[in-house]
């Protein structure tokens, strides 16, 4: 490999540099191809770097010092005044809010979702034949758009006359008021995040299929359970897995908008109950309705604060419980 | 395994049953117990699918059934259709600008799905071909951005294209893919790291630039990933609702995308606002709009499971 290297660099720097005095040729050939290769890497990997210089730091330094001003649209002008946007977070009962219902929402949905996702991902590796085709049958939801989706979850889930509590009275249950009743905001958003759950299944298919079987077979040999075997082989081997969906889950969740937007602020008029007011929805309120860009960003700082917490904690507490096998990662 | 404690086991919760894994067969130990057994458990297993794949294809059979009735049964919750109105696919073009919102939101998502392929292409092959100082810290950098929430530089970015004049254009819902993404890139980092790297020293040999490698030895070669993150940013731009909210809710309604345009007639026609609840066109309107995403799925359907199982495999 490396012999290769050499030699297709001294042929190809020959043409290059054939007008260098020959002593020094040698070793200034290496130099000048390296720098002409890191050069040309460079040049490759330019186009991210532009962009996250202006749209990842520059915005985010950028960001920060809204955060602390008073900025105003018409001008394009930022007032600094001191910490007055963070102060005002913690006085507007709003903010608050949204962020108790995110943080709600995100322990409600995210164990739901790996669950769920799990046993369905589960299900499929069980079945030999036939897997494929209830595959795609099941990851069709995570291909409608959102306000398809929606629109008609909008009806389904209506209180009166929709089809979920049509369904429920059929076996006897009063489904709830899904959409009005602030106890039952969140399940409802829940539900419609776990119809489309699919992407989340897919990678726990992965994973599964990579367990070697034989360690089934020699638990079982030794007399394990199918719930031993569960809780003994199958989580731990996914472990990793499951880790690496709860972190992305959980950012998820901390930052979903599109159904609850769809579902209840949609209509700028329209009273929808305190409980379905979510974090990133409050957000764009402040900042595309209200155009409080300097309130908003503050906002957004503090999300991206409790996000990093929250992750953090994830990570610590991840690490005890993931089983890296000794040749991965 | 003996054949009790294969016949008590039939009897357990049966997601247990399903949860466990495929025996070996199910052949060698032929004993009655066992066969009964496995019966049972597949037919659980069975039912439990079909169960799963009906619940999940409800609401489509709902919205493609609703899509077809009069203003007044749309909410009658019946799969067949008492009234048959199938105009209503002719009417809605009329009654929404379907048509501009569909050519709006498919030249953002050919724009938007064709740059970021290919700025995160070059951009890959930098960081899988090429040796230079800060290689490992700019590509950690990358992962570490795909953790970032995206609420951070929301309000920057918008005025950054407010600056630029390009608020209330469809500029700021593709431009930057110009710059690569971090997920995509990658995703094909780790498919330049599997050719062969034979291949481009020989093409060097030959005397190969280094954008010769890219184009003409790694792009070829890499079209399936190609096609990975083209349909992944052709699935997001099209569903996409927060940019368009962002970047074009105000003025004609002509110049919106489509999520933002169904969005828009969801409030438009419900009584509330003034509309007569012709939530039949809004029905027909988001089935349109699905079918693509369900054609796209039908034709890359492998690529879309092989995207979303590398996303697992990052972590």
């Amino acid at each position: 490999m490396t012999a290769v290297e050499d030699r297709a660099e001294a042929e190809s720097s020959v043409a290059t540099t054939a007008a260098k005095p020959a002593g020094t040729r040698r070793k200034k050939q290496r130099d000048k191809y390296n720098k002409r290769e890191a050069l040309a890497g460079y040049l490759f990997v330019a186009p991210w770097v532009v962009g996250f210089l202006i749209f990842t730091l520059g915005a985010m330094i950028y960001s920060l010092v809204i955060s602390f001003s008073d900025y105003d649209l018409a001008t394009d002008t930022a007032v600094p005044n001191g910490g007055a946007n963070y102060a005002e977070l913690f006085e507007d009962p709003k903010v608050m809010l949204a962020l108790g219902n995110t943080l709600f929402y995100a322990v409600m949905a995210v164990p739901l979702e790996i669950a769920f996702a799990l046993f369905l991902a589960m299900l499929l590796n069980r079945v030999g034949k036939g897997a494929g085709l209830f595959r795609t049958l099941y990851y069709l939801p995570k291909m409608t758009p959102s306000v398809a989706a929606a629109s008609v979850f909008l009806l389904l889930l209506n209180g009166n006359y929709g089809a979920i509590n049509r369904g429920l009275a059929l076996i006897g249950i009063q489904g709830p008021q899904w959409l009005t009743d602030p106890n039952w905001v969140k399940p409802s958003i829940v539900l419609m995040t776990l119809w489309s759950v699919s992407g989340t299944m897919i990678i726990f298919l992965a994973a599964l299929k990579n367990v070697p079987r034989d360690l089934y077979e020699v638990a079982s040999l030794d007399g394990a359970g199918k719930v031993r075997q569960f809780f003994n082989i199958t989580v731990p081997m996914i472990s990793g897995t499951i880790f690496f969906n709860v972190l992305v889950l959980t950012i998820a969740a901390l930052q979903v908008f599109d159904q609850a937007f769809l579902l209840f602020w949609r209509n700028q008029t329209n009273a929808s109950p305190d409980a379905s007011l979510f974090y990133a929805v409050y957000l764009f309120q402040q900042a595309f309705r209200n155009f409080n860009f300097g309130f908003a960003a503050a906002m957004a700082w503090l999300i991206f604060v409790i996000i990093m917490i929250i992750t953090f904690i994830q990570v610590k507490f991840g690490n005890r419980f993931v089983y890296y096998e000794g040749d991965k990662n | 395994m003996s054949s009790t404690i294969g016949t008590s086991q039939a009897t357990v919760d049966p997601r247990m049953q399903a949860l466990g894994i495929q025996e070996a067969g199910g052949k060698s130990p032929a004993s009655p117990g066992r066969d009964v057994k496995n019966v049972v458990v597949k037919a659980i297993l069975w039912v439990l699918l079909i169960g799963f794949a009906l619940l999940f294809l409800y609401p489509f059979a709902w919205l493609l059934s609703a899509s077809l009735k009069p203003r007044g049964e749309v909410f009658d919750n019946r799969l067949i259709p008492q009234t048959f109105q199938p105009q209503n696919y002719a009417d809605v073009w009329d009654k929404l600008p379907l048509l501009n919102w569909v050519g709006n939101s498919l030249l953002i998502a050919i724009l938007a799905a064709g740059l970021v392929t290919l700025s995160s292409s070059i951009v890959a092959f930098g960081f899988a071909y090429f040796k230079f100082p800060g290689r490992n810290l700019l590509f950690g950098l990358i992962l570490a951005t795909m953790m970032l929430p995206g609420a951070v530089t929301l309000i920057p970015t918008y005025l950054i294209w407010n600056n630029l004049g390009f608020v209330g254009t469809n500029v700021p819902l593709w431009a930057t893919n110009l710059f690569g993404s971090a997920f995509y890139i990658f995703l094909q980092r780790q498919f330049f790291l599997g050719l062969p790297r034979e291949l481009f020293e020989a093409a060097r040999v030959d005397g190969a630039s280094y954008w010769g490698l890219f184009w003409r030895i790694a792009a070829p070669l890499s079209i399936p990933s190609f096609i990975i993150v083209f349909i992944f940013e052709f699935q997001a731009s099209w569903n996409n609702l927060q940019a368009p909210l962002i970047y074009l809710n105000f003025g004609s309604i002509e110049n919106f995308t489509v999520p933002l345009g169904i969005s828009y007639a969801m409030t438009a026609f419900s009584p509330g606002n003034g509309g007569q609840g012709d939530y039949q066109w809004v029905m027909t309107a988001a089935l349109l709009v699905t079918l693509p995403m369900l054609i796209l799925f039908a034709f890359g359907q492998r690529y879309f499971i092989e995207g979303i199982a590398t996303q697992g495999r990052k972590g």
